[in-house]
């Protein structure tokens, strides 16, 4: 794809970078000049993927704590949030336009209610594999239920919450990319402006791929630092 | 309520006709089950799967609610206590252990502690000494369950238990899921611990001879969850109160009852001791007087050469002439079993018996020993009792 134009790119190199460009090929010196143009949708990505991603897991966690104390909640929430994570992610940002408008409130309302499944069901999974003699253990030796669950059984849980949590963050990184079209900017819309031009759209959803693993090294970093009992061996 | 154990606590413990009947169960899964467990004895429960044993305990620290009668702890009923204040206050011992994973071995042991808001000192104080108690290095404390063996995690199970010195503990198959040579040694553990803490304990196993060895009094249940019969090891082995106990204590309980009791514990036969140069007269006098027929030659301090031929008694004074060696040599602090054992193996069916100093006590038969397995048992045999010498 960009065989042809790197070779041509060589020879006019000195010429300026806007050579390159005219004959729509991948320009480093182009995309050095012009990198500062991408900062600002690159920090609108980072919003729409920390906001709904939190907004999410603040939601799933309640939700999996409700159905963990009445188990019949969970067929229900996982019906629903399965419902959510079916619509088609531009459709969903049309529909909500007529209710709240062109911009983020549009988007960060889709892309939150995408993370609900991933999220929920992994919480519950984390807390539902807590081994049954340590739950037993945990109120034999006279913590309440809610101490059961924020002492032992979550903490427990931190491992597949935050698989979940990775899942989630890389989910979103991705279908914020569309939130264009509910009028919210992000790397998407860099995208869009030229689409045709090759090295724009190297550059913009490179950055989205960058910005994907960074989140995913994070959370992976923020796992290790919360279980140093999973890495302790004899 | 203390926190060291040299002021360790007990209390009596009593089941009052409690009853457990789940909701659409057509049998009842504990049935009117009453009995006494005395301050600092342990009390085992034993019987078949789904005989309720388990179900029985966990209704004394309301994992389980009684559906009728009532337990007391002291003079106190369970039921008037909130679950979690009751279940500080009685130490809780699993198959599984069920440690917390993501918690230090200290963190583990201090659980009930912290729940009761001790300060860090003195919570550090208590961890290091039970660490101690348990036998376990200091450095433990910073480790996490999964780098310990299964034995020692069953350690820091029961030191968890023990944290805040509580007066009665409950363990369920303990020593369940460990190895055989690992379970025998924690068991011999715990009850050399318990000699010295005489905490009131409700133990739960499905292996008899668990049971004999644990327990002070032993509960048989039957299914349905009636008790069988509810007495110490030793009256349990001599006097099964019915073909059910009999069956579940099994066709060799006159093995096991041998296994309670040391040489020391019954009447051995009185044999001649005689020295070499004795004289015939005296010598005869002797054996006339001993229960058994033949002498033993024994050496200055009494120590046993072997028996006595017809020729060695044939001249004016004793000689050393031997019949056959003084074989097997037994020890008063030998477990009866193993004696027996040492009889079979041997071919006189006679053993030496042999004080601290290898003098020669008595003379063990298996007649000694089938007169023994008909008397009544000695009331405060258990397995206890061998561990305390």
């Amino acid at each position: 794809m960009i065989g042809v134009p790197l070779a041509q790119l060589q020879i006019q190199e000195p010429g300026g970078s806007d050579a390159c460009a005219a004959a729509n090929g991948f320009c480093p010196g182009w995309i050095v000049e012009n990198i500062d143009r991408y900062w600002t949708p690159l920090l609108e990505h980072v919003y729409l993927t920390v906001v709904p991603v939190l907004i999410g897991f603040a939601l799933s966690l309640g939700l999996a704590i409700l159905a963990h104390r009445r188990r019949w909640l969970t067929g229900p929430i996982v019906a629903i949030s399965g419902i959510f994570f079916a619509i088609p992610s531009v459709a969903a940002f049309f529909l909500l336009q007529p209710i709240t408008g062109l911009g983020y409130t549009t988007a960060i309302v889709a892309l939150v209610s995408y993370t609900l499944l991933i999220l929920f069901r992994n919480i519950t999974d984390g807390l539902r594999n807590v081994p049954a003699e340590t739950r037993d253990a945990a109120l034999g030796q006279g913590l309440t239920e809610r101490q059961v669950l924020y002492r032992v059984e979550l903490p427990i849980a931190v491992p597949e919450i935050m698989a979940g949590l990775r899942i989630a963050t890389s989910t979103t990184v991705g279908l914020a990319a569309l939130a264009v079209f509910a009028g919210a900017g992000g790397l998407g819309s860099e995208i869009l402006v030229d689409k045709r031009f090759k090295s724009n759209v190297v550059v913009a959803g490179g950055l989205a791929v960058l910005l994907a693993a960074a989140f995913d090294l994070l959370i992976l970093t923020l796992q290790r630092f919360m279980t140093p009992w999973r890495r302790a061996r004899a | 309520m203390g926190d060291s154990s040299d002021r360790s606590t007990a209390e009596p413990l009593e089941f009052r006709e409690v009853t457990k009947r789940y909701p659409g169960a057509a049998q009842a899964a504990v049935d009117g089950l009453s009995l006494q467990v005395p301050a600092g004895e342990i009390c085992v429960l034993v019987g078949p799967s789904g005989c309720g044993k388990t179900t029985a305990m966990r209704m004394v620290n309301r994992m389980i609610e009684i559906t009728s009668g009532d337990i007391l702890l002291g003079d106190r009923s369970v039921r008037d206590r909130k679950p979690a204040d009751l279940r500080r206050e009685i130490g809780y011992v699993i198959q599984h252990v069920g440690l917390f994973p993501h918690w230090t071995i200290g963190e583990n042991i201090a659980t009930v502690p912290r729940l009761q808001g001790w300060d860090k000192r003195r919570i550090d104080t208590r961890v290091d000494e039970l660490l101690e108690l348990i036998g376990l290095p200091a450095e433990t404390r910073s480790r996490f369950p999964s780098q310990l063996s299964g034995g020692q995690r069953q350690r820091v199970g029961v030191a968890r238990a023990l944290a805040c010195d509580p007066p009665v503990m409950l363990m369920d198959e303990p020593f369940g899921a460990i190895d055989p040579i690992n379970r025998e040694r924690l068991q011999n553990e715990f009850l050399r611990l318990q000699a010295e803490l005489r905490k009131t304990i409700v133990f739960v196993t499905h292996d008899i001879d668990e049971a004999i060895k644990m327990g002070d009094r032993i509960a048989i249940l039957q299914e349905g969850g009636k008790l069988a019969q509810y007495a110490p090891p030793a009256e349990l082995l001599m006097y099964p109160a019915s073909r059910f106990v009999e069956d579940f204590v099994g066709s060799d309980r006159a093995l096991k009852r041998l296994a309670l009791q040391r040489v020391r514990d019954i009447d051995l036969w009185k044999a001649a001791a005689i020295r070499v140069g004795t004289p015939i007269a005296e010598a005869q006098a002797m054996i006339a007087d001993a229960d058994v027929s033949y002498a033993m030659l024994v050496d200055e301090a009494g120590r046993p050469k072997g028996w006595l031929s017809d020729r060695a008694l044939a001249g004016e004074r004793v000689t050393d002439d031997l019949r056959s060696p003084a074989h097997p040599i037994v020890d008063l602090d030998d477990v009866l079993r193993d004696a027996l054992a040492d009889l079979l193996s041997s071919e006189t069916r006679y053993g030496a018996v042999v004080d601290e100093r290898g003098a020669l006590a008595g003379i063990l038969s298996l007649e000694v020993i089938q007169q023994f397995l008909h008397a009544a048992p000695a009331a405060s045999a258990t397995g206890a009792d061998l561990l305390r010498e």
